[in-house]
């Protein structure tokens, strides 16, 4: 079975300044780490691998710096991975981004089952691995925290708040997995000395590799939303002290009022 | 014989205190009889909220003149109940003291009450990118409370103990004077180190109400590295080379399977990696990943070639809390999994942590009893927690006194101490005059009178 897990770098500290003035993150000296997420959806691409053998890819969209989650991936057990880079991907909103992934992934080779994580801690939409799977006109499902493979297809236990659903889907298909549903395992040093800088393991697809050469389908160009300003919400922080009556029905209430339950 | 508190005492106290931060009787919070390990339980008779270092005068020079014994309480977390009122009296709680005062960047310090907690005073520095170094596993006590045990933690291999971090109190004698010990100042020959005698003395001698804490400056980087052995004795087998190693170690942490099974199942959390039997958790910290890489990357290779399966990073904020909250849950974790436990917390030479690991598993098949351990192997203090299980009374007490019995025993037999972190309290008494003698403990009692002539502050431990 061949396995490939979306993963995105995003900035490593949830702490992240924006200038007041341009309303832009700021990245200088921000370190970054693989979005948190997609090692759930990576931990449980191993677990499946492990159970039923194949191969686990991993792809990554952005700037050449992310070819350092890619070779984290490849420390904490994947096989190859896979890069999608180039100037003109750059600025992408969800419906680029989504549709610049799937021509990679069209470009990379043949698949049976993607995964990606719930969301990004960055771009927090939670919508990428959905519309991946629309423009790959393949079956999906959201919310997945468990799967096991029956045949051709997947079968899965999804979170949907108000329910569970338990389901199969026919592969290929793609699974967004729900967020902290496992302990990801650790990058290991071994792996990390034994194959370096990851140069026989990781290929790059840039706008030459895709099929669409139309460049109004990617990047900035080919996002059907722009953003204008990105800021910090105001802080507030209300402190309300209830010291007499039934403090118990009065803070009942004043969840329910607030529908926290 | 102490004085019990009465009503014309209650009226006192009710002068200069506010009657809704003073509870009596039955209005005092069974959670104010014991400490976190619970081994011995009285209530006081009354409990105080204290906002301020005049009101502790102000109560102590009362209770003073009447004879009534006084507890310092803070968020009552120590283990051998020395925050426990064995006399009953007053206990004057400073939770409500937790605001931090100033922090002095000319000077590197920061100037807190004793109420405020490791992890905010941890939380606050750091944002500002300074760094307090004592790392004590239960985060939510209180600076006062490590301050009076001389509390340690994961990182006392490279930075040294709280001991090594306070530069000055303000405290409140017996007698209700007011006394500031230490300064801002990084040098001091001035005289005895009153100080330095205060910390670590489980407010037997004084009450801290303000201190002045050393700050360094934050290091920018700090990965740790999680690594699995097939057995203990495989694990332990490379703490000596890591100490002789020479590289810039800021944590080395020993931890066996079962613990960490414990931790899972009290966290409801699972854990990075339980393939193997026994892990060392080893933390660098430094102003460079360059730098960090090459110090772990001799120090993985060394203990790789020493059968570490491999070594796994933990260089994250969501790998080191899920690495690091499941070693921070250790105790409780033990303690949620049998019916008692008691802890010895002794310290011993470096050279000699591996020796005395094994030991506790000799200890563990002799008595017949349940040993899990980990600890902070780096700086020679294990953490052996005695587990009851399912013992009757009778077995428990008599196999617990033999485990105890051998253990302190080996301590002293490799020029170790009774305690590295936790105090003496009430609970280790025995065994800390039978490490230091008679002549120190005489030093120790006589110094004890010299400062607290009535004996009222903290009556039964110690000493």
């Amino acid at each position: 079975m061949n396995i490939i897990v979306c993963i995105k770098q995003v900035p490593g500290s949830t702490h992240v300044n924006v200038d007041p003035d341009t309303g832009t993150l700021i990245r200088d000296g921000a370190s970054a780490k693989m979005n948190p997420y997609d090692l759930n959806a990576l931990e449980l691409a191993f677990g499946l691998k492990e159970k039923y053998g194949g191969t686990l890819k991993v792809v990554s969209m952005g700037p050449p710096s992310a070819l350092e989650v890619i070779r984290e991936a490849i420390y904490m057990g994947a096989d190859e991975g896979i890069l999608i880079s180039d100037r003109k991907f750059g600025g992408a909103d969800v419906l680029a981004t989504s549709y610049t992934l799937c021509s990679g992934i069209k470009a990379a080779g043949d698949y049976d089952l993607i995964i990606t994580g719930k969301q990004t801690t960055d771009g927090d939409t939670a919508q990428v691995g959905s519309e991946l799977a629309e423009h790959l006109s393949i079956p999906h499902m959201a919310y997945v925290k468990e799967l096991e493979i029956v045949e051709d297809r997947v079968k899965f236990v999804s979170n949907m708040d108000e329910k569970i659903i338990t389901a199969t889907l026919k592969m290929p298909c793609l699974i967004c997995a729900d967020g902290d549903i496992n302990t990801p395992r650790l990058p290991s040093f071994k792996r990390k000395k034994e194959y370096g800088d990851c140069k026989d393991k990781i290929k790059i697809i840039t706008f030459n590799d895709v099929e669409d050469k139309d460049e109004y389908h990617y990047g900035l160009k080919g996002s059907a939303t722009q953003v204008e300003k990105i800021f910090e919400p105001d802080k507030e922080s209300e402190r309300m002290v209830i010291d007499s009556g039934d403090l118990s029905l009065q803070m009942y209430e004043l969840l329910k009022e607030r529908k926290f339950v | 014989m102490y004085k019990t508190v009465d009503e014309k005492d209650l009226n006192y106290l009710s002068s200069i205190i506010p009657s809704e931060r003073i509870f009596y009787g039955e209005g005092v919070s069974e959670d104010y009889a014991h400490d976190e390990l619970g081994g011995i339980s009285r209530k006081p008779d009354v409990l105080i909220n204290v906002l301020s270092t005049d009101e502790v005068s102000r109560i102590m020079k009362y209770a003073n003149d009447n004879n009534i014994p006084v507890v310092a309480r803070g968020s009552g977390t120590d283990l051998v109940g020395a925050a426990v009122a064995l006399e009953g009296g007053i206990m004057i709680c400073t939770k409500l003291m937790n605001h931090i005062l100033e922090l002095d960047e000319n000077n590197l310090t920061v100037t807190v009450e004793p109420g405020v907690l490791l992890m905010e005073l941890q939380a606050y520095v750091e944002e500002r990118d300074f760094f307090y170094p004592p790392d004590p596993g239960e985060k939510s006590a209180t600076i006062g409370g490590n301050i009076s045990t001389n509390a340690g933690g994961m990182r006392a291999v490279k930075y040294g103990v709280t001991r090594d971090y306070v530069r000055g109190l303000t405290v409140v004698m017996p007698n209700g004077d007011i006394e500031h010990f230490g300064s801002k100042c990084v040098k001091n020959s001035s005289g005895y180190d009153i100080k330095d005698l205060i910390i670590g003395s489980e407010g037997t001698l004084c009450i801290i109400t303000e201190a002045i804490l050393k700050l360094i400056p934050k290091p920018l980087e700090s990965v740790s590295m999680l690594l699995p052995f097939v057995s203990m004795e495989k694990a332990i087998e490379v703490v000596p080379e890591l100490i002789r190693s020479k590289a810039s170690l800021t944590a080395i942490e020993y931890m066996s399977l079962d613990t960490i099974i414990s931790a899972e199942n009290y966290l409801g959390k699972k854990f990075p990696d339980t393939n193997y039997e026994a892990y060392i958790l080893l933390t660098f910290d430094g102003n460079s990943k360059e730098e960090l890489e090459k110090e772990y990357s001799k120090v993985a290779d060394m203990c790789i070639k020493m059968g570490a399966i491999d070594g796994y990073f933990v260089d994250t904020d969501e790998r080191k809390k899920s690495v690091w909250n499941a070693r921070g849950a250790f105790l409780e974790a033990i303690k949620a999994s049998t019916d008692e436990m008691d802890e010895c917390d002794v310290v011993v030479p470096k050279s000699r942590v591996a020796d005395f690991i094994k030991y506790t598993h000799e200890v563990a098949q002799k008595v017949d009893i349940r040993i899990p351990s980990f600890g902070h192997a780096g700086d020679g203090n294990l953490h052996v927690y005695i587990c009851r299980d399912s013992m009757d009374e009778n077995t428990w007490k008599r196999k617990l006194n033999e485990a105890f019995d051998l253990l302190y025993e080996k301590a002293r037999e490799y020029e170790g101490h009774v305690s590295g972190e936790h105090g003496i309290g009430y609970a280790k008494k025995q065994y800390l005059s039978l490490q230091v003698g008679e002549g120190q403990m005489k030093l120790m009692r006589d110094l004890k009178k010299v400062f607290d002539p009535g004996n009222i502050l903290n009556p039964g431990k110690l000493v």
